[in-house]
């Protein structure tokens, strides 16, 4: 029901929601010793809940990477801020993409159903 | 231990604040207490320093952070030779507290950073939360 109504977008909206949470908690966690530094690969992922939706078993957690850092620090946390900012910036960016993609089906629905 | 509620992108950003709070707070003490002094080495004053630790929440995925604590560093005292100091032991010394003013200037400033970091993830993340329930 949802792939049909939706299509690709309602599965990409909460992947990406998710992946803001993600972020979010690199971001909160840039001074926490030993922390690694976690990401979705939204491809993979994505693919996964596609794969789910239309029934074929997948794995839920599929897409889920740690990040490599550029430069390993001596504490172990591998959270870098710029790189953390411009994928958050990234994604809310795609967020909004999408969500505009999700009116604009609904608009289109609530339209033929008043037959305007 | 009581039932925690699931944690959501508010209630990580709160705490992830509140332990930078606890950093900017313990480095300012740090400060404040620069160049006290006192008669024995016991009773010098000892930078602290705030440890943090991962709180990871497996129903959303979410990581946010907790203080486990305060630990005083093992750095020890200054010891300066002042006999006028009304302070002074019977050698005539004084026991100065070891702080590194620059390094918690610094530690100041990357905790401040980082704390404006979280304020501005939070706003984009609400701001996309409220146009998501806006749209009709």
């Amino acid at each position: 029901m949802n792939e049909g109504f939706f299509g690709i977008h309602g599965a990409a909206l909460t992947l990406r929601s998710e992946r803001m949470g993600v972020i979010a908690s690199n971001i909160a966690n840039a001074a926490t010793p030993g922390y690694k530094a976690r990401d979705i690969d939204f491809n993979a992922a994505l693919d996964a809940r596609m794969a789910a939706l239309r029934g074929e078993p997948g794995d839920p957690r599929a897409g889920m990477v740690w990040r490599t850092p550029t430069m390993p620090s001596l504490d172990g946390n591998t959270v870098e801020l710029s790189r953390e900012q411009v994928a958050f910036a990234e994604n809310a960016m795609a967020y909004s993409a999408t969500l505009s993609f999700v009116q604009g089906r609904v608009n289109n629905i609530t339209r033929a159903l008043k037959g305007e | 231990m009581p039932e925690q509620p699931p944690m959501t992108l508010f209630s990580m950003t709160t705490r992830a604040m509140q332990a930078q709070m606890v950093r900017m707070n313990a480095a300012t003490s740090n400060l404040a207490n620069a160049g006290s002094v006192s008669s024995t080495e016991a009773g010098a004053y000892r930078p602290i320093r705030a440890v943090f630790a991962v709180e990871l929440d497996r129903a959303s995925g979410l990581a946010g952070v907790t203080t486990t604590g305060l630990v005083r560093a093992e750095t020890a005292a200054t010891k300066r030779y002042d006999p006028g100091h009304p302070l002074a032991d019977a050698d005539g010394n004084v026991f100065e507290a070891p702080v590194d003013e620059t390094a918690e200037m610094v530690e100041i400033m990357e905790s401040a950073r980082q704390y404006q970091n979280l304020v501005q993830a939070l706003q984009t993340a609400k701001q996309l939360m409220l146009e998501t329930l806006r749209s009709q």
